[in-house]
């Protein structure tokens, strides 16, 4: 961390036109790179991070909810393509974002390395000379040995080294046999090297996040009851490989679910049908021909399988429906997933019939798991628990378009082609069905049968190979945080003298480098040491908190300009 | 899953209610000790002056220049920089303390109820975290007390916690109910407690540079020759020794706020399978993070210390505060179900 080089303004600059130097391009390399790791820029684009970071809060972000961000442009048609423009719906992997961190990146690197190796010299060297006059430090006391003690100032310098080295300070000695002997005393380097391996995992989390984007891989699929799910490519609904994605890597365990049990809480008012416990009972084989075996999975108790994580992020219910079609022929049966749009699982479904012959058939509506009817009539579902399920739907015939190859979302039933059959303003009305029920569809078009109901969950599975390091590097991050705050760098200097009665006098000083609100107390502890070691009394000396309050005072008084000084050039 | 006691439940909002009305009673007494402070001044004038004059009789010759200082420095700052107690008895201060410690008693019972009455952690929602984040508050203000003298602060922190409690009943108020299973893991235990102590350790520091503020742009305007209309600030210590408290006790709420993220993170990817996805609670939390991280990298920046890292400090609670507020209601999010 260097100062910034002071750069001539205004009328100065033009008074002392020839007196500046021509910066070549290096020059205004190195301009560039000491302004870029100064602390000022440093802390500058600390704060901007801060800032940028907000927008991503406050407009819908693409990778988290593509569908949102779409429907946001659609209604706000001016705002929203310049909004996206600017990258306000991506921006965490947006140039600006980027831009900012990678330049607090370069600049915290710019810092730790002429730091590390300023570090490493000042292990190397003796602790710095004894200043001329102690009693200038803002922590400083004398002591004196009666003559009766029969000490010399060199025996009493070597019992002051022995109390600082016994409080872990490097010591050394000057003038040993001359007549006022003085060392010089050291601690807390550890403090520095807190703080550089602090920063220098902070740029090994953010190492740590490329190497799970290059390398993860993440996917998404609904299992309803009874089905199973492979771990290949085509097991997925959804998958989204890092750049450097192998799908060899892939491998092909399986789960099926048994059954999926939902609890809700039938004892609070408030909370009332709200669930409280969702536990999905699978069978898992570790590859084709692995044994099976039963597991659980939860929420927040993910299965750790072939190298990846599975969890449980959604459920739902899957009716499930036989369609016939025009001809009489079983055209769809199964369980179709339905989502849920609330509390009460009132859940949104589509059916599209690609097999329906001479018609294609398709189905939009709700699935209500507890259906009634309100004052309008209309029916909504009053509990999440299946009391009484039903099918709200309205139907299509017609081409769906599936054949096309263009790719469609299975949720989304596409109406601009199709013909309706059902719908509420239609004279055949809505198809309303309870569980076993079958509605025969107008004109002969076929017909569709609620059989049974099934629930569905859905799963993400992961693999993340940066997550264990990132974790590590998080961890020694706070180690080297917490050593940085807490151990304090300070210097210690005694120098000790004969009077011509034989006393020995002794005065010592200490000095912390960078914030230190334990260095009053930790001279108490060596000024006690020293008097213990030579018999004196503590009596008459300054009371402890005196001192400490008086000590507070002088090296706040003196403390932060000078401190933030020393500390500009210490701190990144 | 433990059965809900709706009856201890309702004992538990009603010790909420009784220890809100203490807390008002303690606020009275510290309103009342900082109005008195006028009167506490001029016994410690008294007293200055008197030592004046033994010490004139004492030296002679060298005492006016040492009792000029000493008014000098009383017309400023009264309050001892390194917050010790003084000598002088402050009843009213003595009665709020009382007050302060009784109401935490109440707080801590109502707490603790709530906890028992849900069968686990008393803080699965917003009410609950915010009537045992200012429990926090209250109780780490009490402790603090017991090293440094910090009653000149109390007016201020029993103000927030008595607005906590009352933002907790009104706007966030829940009855005893069961977590929803993604809030059920141990996490919720380590992750939430180490952010609500965080909260109210960056609570202290917020009145503390807010003061700071005060108590500084009265310092400036004093050594210019300005009139002292504040005098209750007498009772506050310097500026600088303000500053130096508050940044002791925001590092230690920085580490915190660290672990909050961390452990966030781990349980982020036990819950969702990913540790960062810049939800919008986590986007907050960062933005936390970093801006308490520029508080502590000001310190040490030339220029930037005093009343600029004193803004960022407020700048940082209000980012809590909105993270909380703002975030979790009318955001949406992963977060989302923490709410009411």
């Amino acid at each position: 961390m260097s100062e910034t080089v002071k750069k001539p303004k205004g009328k100065k600059a033009q008074e002392q036109d020839i007196a500046v130097p021509v910066l070549g391009p290096i020059g205004m390399l190195r301009w560039a790179w000491t302004q870029l790791t100064s602390m000022r820029t440093a802390l500058l684009l600390l704060l901007l991070l801060a800032v940028a970071a907000v927008p991503g809060s406050l407009f819908p972000q693409r990778p988290a909810n593509p569908a949102v961000v779409t429907q946001y442009i659609k209604n706000n048609p001016v705002t929203g393509p310049w909004l996206d423009r600017f990258q306000l719906f991506d921006v965490y992997a947006s140039y600006w974002f980027s831009a900012i961190y990678l330049l607090l990146f370069i600049s915290l690197i710019g810092c730790i390395i002429p730091r590390v190796r300023a570090h490493y010299k000042a292990l190397r060297t003796a602790p710095p000379r004894t200043p001329r006059r102690i009693s200038r430090l803002p922590q400083y006391g004398t002591l004196v040995i009666p003559a009766a003690q029969g000490a010399t100032a060199s025996s009493a310098l070597e019992d002051a080294a022995a109390v600082l080295r016994k409080r872990h300070y490097r010591v050394e000695t000057r003038d040993a046999g001359g007549e006022r002997p003085h060392l010089g005393a050291e601690t807390g380097y550890v403090r520095e090297v807190g703080n550089l391996v602090f920063h220098s995992s902070l740029v090994g989390v953010l190492v740590s996040v490329a190497l799970g984007g290059l390398f993860g891989y993440s996917g998404q699929r609904t299992i309803v009851e009874g089905e199973t799910f492979v771990n290949t490519l085509v097991g997925y609904d959804q998958f989204s490989p890092g750049t450097n994605f192998q799908s060899a890597w892939l491998s092909p365990y399986s789960v099926t679910l048994d059954k999926f049990e939902v609890r809700y809480d039938r004892e609070s008012v408030k909370q009332f049908g709200q669930p409280i416990d969702f536990t999905a009972h699978v069978t898992t084989k570790d590859g084709p021909d692995a044994a099976p075996k039963d597991q659980i999975l939860k929420v927040n108790d993910p299965l750790e399988i072939g190298g990846t994580g599975l969890y449980l992020v959604g459920n739902g219910y899957a009716p499930v429906i036989t369609v016939r079609d025009g001809n009489g022929n079983v055209a769809l049966q199964g369980p179709v997933p339905s989502i849920p749009t609330d509390g009460v699982y009132t859940s949104t479904m589509v059916v599209k019939v690609p097999d329906a012959k001479p018609d294609q058939l398709g189905f939009v509506g709700f699935f209500l798991p507890s259906a009634q009817l309100n004052e309008q009539g209309v029916a909504f579902s009053a509990d999440p628990d299946p009391l009484r399920p039903q099918l709200n739907l309205n139907s299509y015939y017609g081409d769906l378009g599936l054949d096309s190859g263009a790719p469609q979302n299975v949720y989304n039933l596409d109406v601009k082609n199709l013909k309706q059959l059902n719908g509420r303003d239609l004279p055949a009305k809505g198809i309303v069905l309870d569980a076993g029920q079958t509605y025969k569809l107008p004109e002969g078009k076929g017909s569709i049968t609620f059989d049974g109901l099934k629930r569905f969950i859905a799963v993400d599975v992961r693999h993340n190979p940066g997550q264990v390091p990132a974790l590590v590097f998080a961890l020694v991050a706070v180690a080297g945080l917490v050593t940085s705050l807490y151990v304090g760098r300070r210097r210690a200097w005694v120098r000790t003298g004969t009077a011509d009665d034989g006393r020995v006098m002794v005065e010592y000083g200490l000095l912390a480098r960078g914030e230190d609100h334990g260095l009053a107390k930790e001279t108490a502890k060596i000024r006690q040491a020293l008097q213990e070691g030579w018999g004196l009394d503590s009596g008459p000396v300054d009371p402890p908190g005196a001192a400490g309050a008086a000590a507070d005072n002088g090296k706040n008084a003196a403390g932060p300009d000078s401190g933030a000084a020393r500390n500009g050039k210490e701190s990144s | 899953m433990t059965p809900l006691n709706q009856t201890l439940g309702q004992y538990s909002e009603l010790f909420m209610l009784l220890a809100a009305g203490t807390y008002t009673v303690a606020l009275i007494a510290f309103a009342w000790d900082l109005a008195k402070s006028s009167a506490t001044l001029k016994a410690i004038d008294a007293r200055a002056a008197r030592q004046q004059q033994e010490s004139r009789q004492l030296v002679g010759a060298g005492a006016p220049v040492a009792a000029s200082q000493a008014s000098a420095a009383g017309g400023t700052i009264t309050a001892d920089p390194s917050m010790r107690y003084a000598k002088e008895r402050r009843v009213p201060a003595r009665v709020a303390v009382a007050l302060t410690i009784l109401a935490a008693l109440i707080h801590g019972a109502a707490v603790i109820t709530r906890g028992v009455a849900a069968g686990r952690v008393p803080w699965g929602n917003m009410y609950e975290f915010l009537t045992t984040g200012a429990w926090l508050v209250a109780v780490v203000f009490l402790l603090v007390l017991l090293r440094r003298d910090l009653r000149f602060l109390g007016t201020f922190v029993v103000a927030l916690v008595i607005i906590m409690l009352v933002a907790a009943s009104v706007a966030f108020w829940t009855p005893v109910g069961h977590l929803v299973p993604a809030l059920q893991s141990y996490w919720l235990v380590i992750h939430v407690s180490i952010a609500v102590l965080s909260s109210a350790l960056f609570t202290l520091t917020f009145a503390m540079s807010a003061l700071q503020l005060v108590q500084s742009r009265r310092e400036a305007k004093l050594a210019a020759g300005g009139e002292d209309k504040l005098t209750f600030m007498r009772l506050v210590p310097t500026a600088l020794s303000l500053e130096n408290l508050s940044y002791r006790i925001n590092t230690i709420a920085f580490v915190g706020w660290t672990f909050t993220l961390m452990f966030g993170a781990i349980w982020a990817e036990k819950a969702w399978g990913r540790f960062w996805g810049w939800d919008t609670k986590e986007v907050w939390t960062f933005v936390i993070w970093v801006v308490y991280a520029g508080y502590l990298h000001a310190r040490a920046t030339r220029g930037w210390t005093g009343t600029r890292a004193a803004w960022l400090s407020i700048v940082g609670y209000l980012c809590v505060v909105f993270n909380f507020t703002i975030v979790n209601q009318f955001f949406n999010g992963l977060h989302s179900y923490s709410g009411l």
